[in-house]
């Protein structure tokens, strides 16, 4: 559907319960990613709200989208998706991280259902989706396949065998989704400046993929009627794989943890958690001064 | 007797393959480039819609495994072993054995003899990495017939798996009436001496070898280990019992693989003094076969001769502390 028809609305404030359950998961935790869950929520509401066709009281239906986590350290935020989506209870999202929880540190797909497939080795989540898709082909299914990769992640040279086969085999049932935060765990240090610089330039990431044939969008990847219609449109491609380059802020949501790449996997002290609630309390209750 | 001549594995395997795609829709196979050395290169045109090209690129060739694994399929790549094992542990580890999902690896161009290519292709540790992984099934067939049965009985079989192909021609150990079984022991030969423990195609020259000793005086009994995980432990105690002395044999370095699984069976289970024939933790180098063979002592005359120094060394060492001799 495209964004014009849709309650953005609705997805904006599923967005934000993301982002809430995952700071408050993290916290209970007193470990995990935040950075990379904040930057990618926009895009997980608009995907398990939206875009993704798919069934969360029949979760093993064979003609389902697949949706690959590639970035799976940021899984706080997909559990938080799948939670808000009906997979399982809100509440299970506090055992995130703890022994025998369904919600592991990286997603594991044998113990949750729902989950397409078990990721945490940075890259290897595209060569997953690549099978998916030429495995749809093969077994005749129409569903399309999903995968989110992290600009950082990019670094691993798996992701570009995966890019280059997927062209070969001209995949347009599949799509990437770059969550472009800008930022990975320690960065590049640039040598004149001393700061942390992004792993690829804007157009060093275009370049990449249409280097390799594919078909490239480019969306602010917080402006959700523009997220909606940039992966519709990106399945909607014919004869080649398709990326969205989103450009996201590491953080996003928390006024302090945005743009700092030390909120990669830091956990808030009890002010900070305070603070990162009330920014992302339900619009109403900040009008009223509820503190949640 | 010698054996009869037989085929090379990997075309036993090919062949194998094509018919489980013929009679099994779920199966497609994964080439890493060099399906003309594994044996699947015919599948790319009899079965165009089942073969895929990946490339000279195993980690995604694994990972892309792994992925038509979820969709109900059961892929077999084609790769060589070295690179396979090597190059896309992390691709095995974490998308085909930690989910358990039904991809099988054929590790072509296994052990010492890999066409005069040397150290890098020559792997002697995929059975010692493979066989740490909880959920992998670990196979080394013997010989031309028991290659095509474990490709089915692999296929056939849900979960992650991994079996050894050779690249050269090896004697027929096993006549039409063979039945192979994963996580069966076979016993080729009875014996008083020792248990000689061995697998995949090294287990034909432990055979000859047997033959060479028992014409010195020594009988020693041969166990095939076709699996290596799950190992055959009862079969492996039941013949430690009998024979109280077990040698392993194994083109493959004596650190970590069928050796070190005996070894650590027999320790807990049914202790006896327990040696290792094979690559001694060293790399191997280019060369023509049977110079290879020779070079690292597992042809059958080099080893009729390690296995009967080791024995009767044991004896001399049994004869030296028994009182009174």
């Amino acid at each position: 559907m495209i964004a014009s028809e849709v309650d953005l609305d609705g997805l904006r404030d599923v967005a934000r319960r993301i982002r809430r359950h995952a700071v408050l998961a993290v916290a209970h935790a007193r470990g995990g990613h935040l950075g990379g869950p904040l930057s990618a929520a926009d895009i997980l509401a608009a995907l398990y709200f939206e875009v993704l066709r798919i069934r969360p009281d029949e979760p093993d239906w064979p003609e389902r989208d697949r949706f690959v986590l590639s970035k799976g350290h940021s899984c706080i935020a997909l559990y938080a998706a799948m939670a808000e989506r009906g997979y399982f209870p809100v509440e299970e999202l506090m055992t995130f991280d703890g022994l025998d929880s369904r919600l592991q540190g990286h997603p594991d797909m044998r113990l949750l259902p729902g989950l397409d497939m078990s990721t945490g080795s940075l890259g290897l989540g595209l060569s997953a989706g690549v099978g998916m898709a030429l495995g749809a082909r093969v077994a005749g299914k129409a569903f399309t396949t999903f995968v989110m990769v992290g600009d950082g992640e990019c670094n691993e040279g798996v992701v570009w065998e995966a890019a280059h086969v997927a062209q070969r085999y001209a995949l347009d049932n599949l799509v990437v989704i770059v969550d472009k935060n800008g930022l990975q765990q320690l960065n590049w240090r640039d040598e004149t400046s001393g700061l942390r610089r992004e792993p690829y330039a804007d157009d060093a990431m275009r370049d990449r993929w249409a280097a390799f044939g594919w078909e490239v969008l480019e969306v602010d990847g917080h402006d959700m009627a523009a997220v909606v219609d940039a992966l519709e449109a990106a399945r909607a491609v014919q004869g080649r794989p398709a990326v969205v380059i989103a450009h996201t802020i590491k953080g996003k949501g928390v006024s302090f943890m945005e743009g700092d790449y030390r909120w990669h996997s830091r956990v808030p002290t009890a002010d900070e958690l305070a603070s990162a609630l009330v920014q992302l309390a339900e619009p109403a209750q900040v009008d009223a001064g509820v503190r949640s | 007797m010698s054996l009869m001549p037989g085929r090379a594995l990997r075309a036993a395997v090919g062949e194998a393959i094509a018919e489980m795609i013929a009679e099994d829709a779920r199966v497609v196979v994964l080439d890493g480039d060099v399906g003309s050395s594994t044996g699947v290169q015919q599948l790319e045109q009899s079965h165009p819609d089942r073969f895929f090209q990946m490339g000279i690129a195993e980690q995604n060739q694994l990972g892309a495994a792994a992925g038509m694994a979820t969709v109900g399929l059961v892929p077999v790549v084609s790769a060589f072993a070295c690179f396979a094992v090597g190059r896309a542990f992390d691709s095995i580890r974490v998308l085909i054995d930690q989910p358990r999902l039904s991809v099988k690896i054929t590790g072509g161009y296994t052990g010492l003899l890999t066409g005069m290519t040397g150290k890098t292709h020559q792997m002697f540790n995929d059975v010692a990495i493979m066989r740490t992984l909880p959920n992998m099934t670990v196979l080394a067939p013997a010989d031309e017939v028991e290659a095509r049965q474990a490709v089915r009985a692999m296929i056939e079989t849900p979960g992650p798996c991994y079996m050894q192909v050779t690249r050269e021609a090896s004697p027929i150990l096993f006549g039409p009436d063979y039945t192979f079984e994963i996580g069966k022991a076979v016993l080729l030969r009875v014996g008083s001496d020792a248990t000689i423990v061995s697998t995949g195609v090294q287990t034909t020259r432990v055979v000859e070898a047997a033959e060479l000793l028992e014409a010195r005086g020594l009988s020693v009994a041969v166990l095939h280990m076709p699996t290596i995980k799950p190992l055959d432990v009862a079969a492996l105690v039941d013949e430690a019992a009998r024979t109280g002395r077990v040698i392993v044999v194994e083109e493959q370095s004596i650190l970590g693989g069928l050796g070190g699984a005996v070894a650590e069976a027999l320790a807990e289970r049914h202790p006896v003094p327990v040696a290792r024939l094979g690559i001694k933790d060293c790399y191997g180098e280019s060369g023509p076969n049977e110079a290879l063979l020779d070079r690292f002592r597992l042809s059958a005359p080099f080893l009729a001769e390690d296995i009967e120094s080791i024995l009767t060394a044991g004896r001399r060492e049994s004869a030296a502390v028994t009182p009174g001799a």
